[in-house]
Parts: structure tokens; sequence; C-alpha cells
């Protein structure tokens, strides 16, 4: 099978999508003639013309409106923020309009948009470009929030949430574009809200998403081949639809989970997830839910440090011998 | 508020909205979409006076110029936003703005039908022959507050309010136009006056009549997949408790 970047299977779903569908538009910050801040729209504009690729000024609330606007006629707009963390500008666009413009018409309108780019720190850019807001935008009913963690999952899933009907809010990662993964020649799409169990195991469910798979994929390694523990590793995929069922399966097979996540602790989704596991599965439990999220501050700028701030194979495995202990 | 959520896209008609500026972009993205569809058309977008010093409103604005989109946007000026004039919270004239973004723009008075057609017709031929937008002023007044919480005794007084109903109240003003023209007739104001009436009667009667929502219907209207669950292609759970 051939072999492709998470970044490059971006850009084919793009590519893919705006062949099949006319109202398909890439707008967004260096999108077009830059090829993208990141390279994952590169070749698009050569490919598809400034119309359907288009570069737009630095002004999110705007533009990101604006999408949401040409949305409800139907058009499709994929907007790209080159940093998640720049939402904070355009929140009112992306969580009064988009979440509730459905709600407030009656049912009249819907919102076929998809606002993409990274989420994540870990490349030293510091407080107020290493957001990861998932948990702030899955708090909105009408929206629906994917993180995906593998170049397949981030293709398949993109391709899905440009033909959804409703708002979807795509959580890319800027230290995931280089990883490279297997990809099918034929076309495929993954449904948004279903889970994927990553790594079999029988001792402990590691609950996590996005490039904290990575990480939990790496700690399981050592901790079967060092510690003699069996860990088994359920992707979300996506926040909001959550497929709960999939962890609850996992919960009941294991009796022990260990949440790992890129958040800040405080009202996380992994606060959500723990709430949910301890309600829906409370006897299968064998002790205390555990988790291990960033640590509780502001990102640091500190390249060595803020590795140590963010969630990491290390930082798994010690988790994980706590909740097996 | 109810203003908030008057939507019927049947009549192109994109809504109310609820945040002060926040649905202009929007009013962008239609015409947005007018133009990127290939329709002919152009796209109102509608705001206060106290719109105007928005964040989004000049983001619009200058989107709106750089890609020449067909959108008017029109500012309905009755002076205050909430409690505070004009004058205690916008700097320069509103409209003039527009130059700012190369735009252009215009003013006219909204007590007077023919002149607000007139610059109406002026600048949507602008926006659908040419794909140009444009900045309407409309002076206008309200009777009322601003909403039920406002009392309306604390920043205007009762005089202003009385010397434009006298003088500037547009469906007089109109009135006593036709009556000069020879239009209307004193009998004919009293059948237009009574049909007016009985069709606001008759609106009132339906609200109240109309049933509340029930518990049941809070989580309706909320996803699309929701509502149309046998075209639903996404799996787990969309509402959480």
């Amino acid at each position: 099978m051939p072999v492709f970047t998470y970044r490059e299977a971006i850009r084919h779903a793009l590519a893919e999508e705006l062949t099949r569908d006319k109202n398909v538009v890439v707008l967004g910050e260096e999108v077009a003639q830059f090829n993208g801040a990141y390279k994952v729209t590169e070749g698009l504009l050569a490919k598809f013309g400034p119309s359907r690729i288009v570069d737009t000024p630095i002004s999110e609330a705007g533009f990101i409106g604006m999408g949401i606007g040409a949305s409800m006629l139907g058009v499709r707009p994929v907007m790209e923020l080159m940093f998640w963390s720049f939402y904070s500008v355009a929140f009112d666009q992306i969580l009064n309009n988009a979440a509730n413009v459905r709600y407030m018409s009656g049912g009249q309108i819907n919102c076929p948009i998809v606002i993409r780019g990274p989420a994540n720190g870990g490349t030293n850019v510091g407080a107020t470009h290493s957001h990861t807001p998932e948990n702030v935008l899955a708090n909105h009913p009408g929206v629906k929030v994917v993180v995906p963690a593998t170049a397949y999952d981030a293709k398949g899933l993109l391709k899905s949430a440009i033909r959804d009907n409703d708002p979807v809010f795509f959580l890319e990662n800027t230290m995931l574009y280089g990883e490279k993964g297997e990809i099918p020649e034929e076309e495929y799409l993954i449904p948004l809200g279903k889970a994927d169990v990553k790594r079999q195991g029988t001792d402990l469910t590691i609950v996590t998403y996005g490039r904290c798979v990575l990480h939990s994929l790496a700690a399981a390694e050592v901790l079967e081949k060092e510690h003699e523990v069996s860990v088994e590793v359920v992707d979300l995929r996506s926040i909001r639809p959550l497929d709960i069922d999939t962890v609850l399966a996992s919960v009941a097979k294991t009796h022990r989970v260990l949440i790992v996540e890129e958040q800040k602790p405080f009202a996380s989704v992994g606060s959500q997830l723990a709430y949910m596991i301890q309600r829906e599965a409370f006897d299968e439990l064998d002790g205390p839910i555990h988790r291990i999220a960033t640590i509780d501050a502001p990102a640091i700028y500190s390249p060595p440090v803020e590795t140590e701030q963010l969630p990491n194979p290390q930082r798994v495995i010690k988790a994980a011998l706590a909740a097996v202990a | 508020g109810g203003s908030m959520h008057y939507f019927d896209p049947t009549k192109n008609y994109w809504g109310g909205h609820g945040i002060v500026g926040g649905q202009i972009p929007l009013g962008v993205g239609l015409a947005y979409g007018v133009k990127y569809q290939g329709h002919k058309g152009a796209a109102m977008a509608f705001m206060g006076d106290g719109a105007v010093n928005q964040g989004a409103v000049h983001e619009a604005y200058n989107l709106a110029s750089l890609w020449q989109l067909p959108v008017i946007f029109v500012i309905e000026n009755n002076g205050y936003s909430m409690g505070t004039s004009q004058g205690r919270s916008s700097a320069g004239a509103l409209a003039k703005r527009a130059e700012g973004y190369d735009m252009a723009w215009g003013t006219c008075d909204g007590h007077d039908v023919y002149e607000v057609r007139a610059t109406m017709d002026k600048f949507l031929t602008l926006a659908r022959e040419e794909s140009k937008p444009a900045v309407i002023e409309i002076r206008t007044y309200r009777y009322r507050g601003h909403s039920v919480a406002d009392p309306d005794n604390t920043y205007r007084s009762k005089q202003e309010i009385e010397e434009y109903r006298r003088t500037k109240d547009p469906i007089q003003v109109f009135q006593n136009r036709l009556v000069a023209e020879g239009v209307l007739t004193e009998a004919l104001i009293e059948k237009i006056d009574t049909e007016a009436r009985a069709e606001a009667d008759a609106a009132v009667e339906f609200s109240e009549a109309s049933p509340f929502p029930t518990p049941a219907d809070i989580q309706k209207d909320v996803y699309w997949e929701t509502d149309n669950p046998s075209e639903r292609k996404s799996e787990g759970r969309l509402f959480f408790d």
C-alpha cells in the first residue's frame, strides 16, 4: 500500500473533495499563493485555480463569518486556521453563528462548514499559539469535533467532514504533519464518531486521541516488554460525536483506565470521559480512573521543558504503572 | 428576544441573530455565495448605529471591498445604542467610514419613503450590476425603549420623542404626501388603518393561540443529522447528560 504523510493525506482529501463537488472551496491565510503555512494546501491553487483556493487577509472573525454565511447558501467552505489558537478572535462567529444558526432558525438553516488547522503544543511557539480547544468547541451542541492521529484517519475523516451537513471542526497537529502511514489507493471514508482500537490489550485501557495516541502506543510497547502490562489503546478520533460504546467495551475487558490527553486538565475532554466511564461502567472498574494531561500552565516557551509539560511516553508509562498498581 | 429568532430563507431572509455586529460577516458570506454560485443578486446586511464599532463589522467591510462582493451594509441609525447616544459612542460620521475601505456610501432620511427607495435602488444597482459593496446610513428613530428592560426615562426627553412623532413619523409623512397628491382620501386612510390593525390583531391572536414547545423539543434543530436520522452518516453520541 502507498505510504503518505499526514500532511499529504489531508491534501489528498481536499483535492478529492474539490474535484467531486464544485461547492467545496478552500479559504484561509496563505493557503493559495504561499502554498500553505504548513504546506498542507501545496499545489492546490495550481490545480484548482483562485476561485476555489482563496487567500484571506489576517481577519479570522471576518473570513470565518463569511464562510459560515456562504455555507448557509450551500457553499461548502473548508476554512484553514493557521493555528486553531486563533479561534479566539473568531469565537463569536464559530460558537454563536455556526453552532447556533440551525437552532435559532428553527431548523431552517444548516451550516456545512469545515474549519481545520493545527491545535497542539510541542513546537516551541509559546502560550498564544499552543491552545487545544477541542473541549471548548465540543461544549457547544450543534458542532462536531474531530482530532485525527494518523494519516489514514486524517484523510478518511476529513472527507466525511466535508460531506457533513453540520459544522465540523477538524483539529490537526503540526507535530504529526510529517508522520507517515499507509493509505489505500481506492477512495474510503471514515464516519465521524467512530473510535478505533489502535492496540489490543488486557490489563489497562488507555483512552486517548490526537498525537497522544502515538505516545500511548510507544508507551504500550515498553509496558509490554519491560513491565508485562498489556495495554489496549482506544483512539477516539472524534470528540463529538463520541463513541463511548467502544470505550466502555474496552473498560469491561481491562477494568482499569488511563486517559491521556494534550489538554489542560480543568474541564477537559478527559474530565467528561471520566464522568461518563464512572457513570456507565462503575462496576467494571477495579480502581480509580487515572489521567495525564498537559501540566496546568500556559505553554512554556523553553523547548526542553515544554516536552515535559506535554504528555510524552515516559509520563504515560509512569501513569500507566500507577493505574495498574 | 424574539427578534433574534426571525428567519425565513424561503423569502431570502437569513435571520435576526443575536450578537450586535456578529451578523455582518454572514451577510458578506451570503454575497460571496451569490457571487461564487453565479447568481444574479445582492445581499443586504442590516445593523444599528450601535454595531458600527464592532470589529467584525470592519473585518466584513474590508473583505467585501477587497473581493468586490455584492453586499449593501445598511446602518439603521436611530441615534441610540440602547441608552447611549451616537455622540457618546461613535467617533465621526458612521457611513463615511466606508471611505477608509474604498467603498461607496450614502445617507438618507428614513422618514422619507421616496428618498429611502431612491438611495437603495442606486446602491443595489451598483451591487447587482457591478458587484460593488456599499454602506448606507438611514437616519431614523425609535419611539420605544431598546427592550422591555429599558424604562426609557434616563437618556432622552419626552419632548424629543414627541417632536419626532409630530414632524417625522414615516407613516404620517407619507400619508400627508399622498393626501396632498390626491392619492389618499380620509375614507381610504380609515380603511387601510382598519385592515392593518386587523392584520396585526390576527397575528397576535395566532401567536397567543400557538402552543409553547415542550421539553421534548429542546434537542430538536440542533444538528441537521439528528433532524434527518435516516440520512445520518456519523456514529456515536451527539448529546450528553
